[in-house]
């Protein structure tokens, strides 16, 4: 077990080394001037070629790329060129509330989606089995902005049961579990869910009707196990899979949520990263999308070593 | 039963005065921004006017101030934290200012000639402690011909210009000043700064959480007491998408929101909403290519697609948030002048001078427009230049348009016609604000300012123009050289130097209970009579 924990972390350093390539590529391959959102239209030549320097962007992109890299291993991704705020900080604030909102939603799509993939998978080929189809391709259907808009104009808007935007009364370094907060994550979360839960319903549904099938299940049940022993059995089995769709899940959850936020004016990564791509904040957007690809990887990784944990007949593949 | 009573009579009181004091209690003004962040607070702030609206003029005082009292005529200068300012007659390079006697920052340190000094210093000189490269880029371009300040007395500075400069009061009330003693007692850190920021103006800044929130509070010592704030507290929120602010304003989450997308208007008026809007410096034009090939070399071709466009219909696409152009400024401003050219919606006469020119809509003339999807300032880009190619092909134009990311459509105007990212266009359409004769002016139409010397993209190069530019500039008398601004005008719109469009008119929605707003004509507003009912 020890060697392949060991295995599956070596085999996550040379992702993440493409990684950070990729993501310090991606955002100099992008069109427009990253000091045009800094400096005011009319900032003089030697104001912008004054900034250039401080930012290091008037060196070649090997050297940038590899100062950036050096300084990033030590934890300092840099500052952000609009706000001129360190970008660790901000990622990290951002990360907490993003993480916040991910785990609410992936909580509530999870345990929705296998009660529905459960049930539907228990009673295959039923209408209850049609019904929770059709809703789980809803989910994963529907576009995510979409629906955050139709529940900010339903339940903010009109009945104005639910806050439509921020992350509480006193912004997000004031986060605490008291209604007053929670009621800001409420229609973000759910929203959010909608995609994870049509996911894992489809999933649970399928895998759940496929073990049923199998002969173990009659053999148990020939045994005398009651059913509800044999649903044990049937959870066992459906465990590892389920649980690696909702790690990936959890992954889009992280790096996806961008338009949720937004809509919500959530202050996450998400919302983080928005504003860095319409600043052109080369260092924020660099920073930002490096921390989710590496939680990405890092979350991969941690489906790679729990799956084993359940499934011992993984380890020896 | 006596102390019982005392009890249930003491009980009832607290409890009558806690419900009067929450009844008395103002409600905060919550104000939705459309920036997405909380722009700079150390002095000069970004994100472009929205910047200056909220924490520059809130906070901060320039030495010249705008008038925003009025909504009925064009905002102008008027004193601040100078109380006079007087070019030398001698050397029209040297200006003379006499500074507000008894003004004090919010630290309760006192403003004098000494922090004027500093404050220039904190844009122009790198070498001094202070210098902030951040402030300096947002704040330097506004003062491009001061050359030295230096202090005179206590309450009296000179600023020597590199060249005669009748603009300098325009470019001086965009200079902000923040408290050099605070500064010093933050370690001098601008970082720490940004959170406790200390400034003259009628607010002051007690908390920020970056992307969320600014709290500012009533400056009770304002040297202004006319301009005494009447709210106690005002919240800005930055939130950059459309459809959250007005459903954030119609939860009742914040009070007033900046910029509510047009299409929403009518809903947000159903659900009781007021909506504000004047017009102000701000125009949506397509500034032409003055290249050799360029199709707009020829006059006859620029003033027919001026009366091609139908601006009343387009007027009504935009749910009338609009007011059609007849020129570079509003028709009502001073600069305006008498221009010989009508601009309005003729089509048989643009027809006839594009057959004249020789074009049909049959054999049409092309052109090719640089546009963005969206962005500051445009407006709704993409149905008002769907709407403007119908106009214009009805009477012999092709229109095609390249359309750009905005950041990239805004660096290439700076960059102009002949660099490669101009992608061979004709025209490019970005909106332009215009307050000051600089920047309504001198640096779209005269040689100097062609890139990268302004924002002369079509790269137009006329001496006559160059000549009146500079005579205006060299004119230190208001009247005589609004006059003179008023010629270049006429002129400007005789030869159709620009298809002129729209302006905009800045709409704003809230809730009833707001109070006290007058939109001023202007792209800053004035916050302190506005108060929230309880």
């Amino acid at each position: 077990m020890f060697a392949y924990m060991l295995r599956r972390i070596v085999y996550a350093l040379p992702i993440a080394l493409s990684v950070t390539v990729i993501c310090f590529l991606l955002v100099h391959i992008a069109p427009g001037d990253p000091l045009s959102a800094v400096a005011p239209v009319d900032a003089p030549t030697e104001v912008i070629e004054a900034l250039k320097r401080a930012y290091g962007l008037d060196k070649p992109l090997v050297v940038q790329y590899g100062l950036w890299l050096g300084r990033a291993v030590q934890g300092d991704l840099g500052s952000s060129v609009a706000t001129g705020r360190a970008v660790t900080g901000e990622v990290l604030g951002a990360v907490s509330n993003t993480l916040l909102l991910a785990f609410v939603a992936a909580c509530l799509g999870f345990l929705a989606g296998c009660a529905m993939g459960g049930i539907a998978g228990y009673r295959s080929r039923s209408v209850l089995d049609r019904v929770v189809s059709a809703l789980s391709v809803a989910g994963v259907s529907v576009p995510h902005y979409w629906l955050g808009m139709v529940l900010t104009i339903i339940f903010s808007a009109q009945l104005h049961w639910l806050p439509a935007m921020g992350a509480g009364p006193g912004g997000s370094g004031a986060w605490t579990w008291d209604y007053a907060h929670i009621r800001h994550l409420i229609l973000p979360a759910v929203t959010l869910s909608v995609i994870p839960m049509g996911m894992v319903a489809r999933t649970v549904r399928a895998l759940v009707a496929d073990v049923l099938g199998q002969e173990f299940v009659q053999a148990l049940l020939a045994k005398g196990l009651t059913h509800r022993q044999v649903f044990f059995h049937v959870v066992k089995n459906v465990a590892p899979t389920a649980l690696a769709v909702m790690g990936l899940q959890l992954g889009y959850l992280l790096g996806g949520s961008i338009l949720v936020e937004t809509v919500f004016a959530w202050p996450g990564t998400g919302f983080l990263l928005n504003n860095a791509i319409f600043q052109r904040d080369i260092p924020l957007l660099q920073g930002t999308i490096l921390i989710l690809s590496l939680f990405f990887v890092a979350l991969n990784l941690l489906v790679d070593i729990v799956q084993p944990m359940l499934d011992p007949r993984m380890r020896r593949s | 039963m006596r102390p019982f009573l005392r009890t249930v009579a003491g009980a009832v009181l607290a409890a009558g005065l806690a419900v009067s004091g929450q009844a008395f209690a103002a409600p905060p003004l919550r104000i939705a921004m459309t920036a997405a962040d909380i722009p700079l607070t150390t002095g000069q702030p970004d994100n472009g006017f929205e910047g200056y609206r909220f924490l520059g003029y809130t906070i901060y005082d320039s030495l010249i101030n705008w008038d925003l009292s009025s909504a009925d005529k064009a905002s102008g200068l008027t004193p601040g934290l100078a109380t006079s300012w007087k070019v030398d007659d001698a050397d029209k390079t040297k200006w003379i200012i006499h500074l507000r006697k008894g003004v004090k920052f919010h630290d309760g340190s006192a403003f004098n000639a000494d922090s004027v000094v500093w404050n220039f210093e904190k844009l122009l000189n790198d070498k001094s402690p202070q210098f902030d490269p951040k402030q300096a880029a947002n704040g330097r371009g506004r003062i491009p011909t001061v050359a030295k300040v230096a202090k005179i007395d206590d309450m009296t500075v000179r600023i020597t210009t590199k060249e005669p400069d009748a603009w300098l009061p325009y470019n001086l009330s965009f200079i902000f000043f923040s408290s050099p003693a605070q500064w010093e007692k933050l370690g001098k850190s601008w970082e720490k700064f940004a959170y406790a920021p200390s400034g003259t103006g009628p607010f002051k800044l007690v908390k920020m959480v970056p992307r969320e929130r600014a709290e500012l509070v009533r400056f009770d010592g304002y040297w202004d007491k006319k301009r005494v704030a009447k709210s106690e507290k005002i919240i800005l929120m930055p939130i950059p998408e459309p459809n959250t602010r007005s459903a954030a304003l119609m939860s009742g989450q914040v009070d007033w929101i900046e910029a509510p997308a047009p299409d929403m208007i009518p809903q947000l008026k159903s659900a009781g909403m007021a909506i504000t809007s004047n017009v102000y410096p701000h125009t949506w034009p397509y500034q032409f290519s003055w290249l050799p090939d360029s199709p707009w070399q020829d006059i006859r071709v620029r003033k027919a697609a001026n009366l091609a466009v139908d601006r009343e219909g387009l007027k009504q696409l935009l749910g009338g948030m609009m007011v059609p152009a007849q020129g570079q400024v509003t028709a009502d401003h001073p600069w305006f002048g008498h221009p010989a050219f009508k601009i309005k919606y003729d089509p048989a006469e643009a027809k006839r001078l594009m057959k004249e020119a020789g074009y049909t809509p049959e054999k049409p003339l092309p052109v090719k427009i640089l546009i963005s999807a969206s962005g500051s300032g445009q407006m709704l880009p993409l149905p008002m230049n769907e709407f403007i190619q119908q106009s214009l092909a009805e009477v012999g134009f092709k229109v095609t348009f390249e359309v750009m990311e905005w950041q990239a459509l805004f660096a290439n105007w700076r960059k102009g016609v002949k660099d490669p990212g101009s992608r061979g266009g004709d025209a490019t359409n970005v909106s332009y604000a215009w307050q000051d004769p600089y920047s309504a002016f001198y640096r779209f139409m005269h040689t100097k300012a062609q890139p990268p010397g302004g924002f002369n993209w079509g790269l137009f190069s006329n001496p006559e123009y160059d000549k009146m530019l500079d005579e205006a500039r060299a004119t230190f008398d208001a009247d005589k050289q609004n006059a003179l601004l008023a010629k270049v005008h006429e002129k400007m719109v005789d030869d159709a130097t620009w298809l002129w469009v729209a302006h905009d008119v800045g709409p704003r929605a809230m809730t009833q209970k707001v109070k006290g707003f007058v939109q001023a004509r202007s792209w800053f507003q004035d916050l302190t009579p506005v108060s929230v009912a309880p």
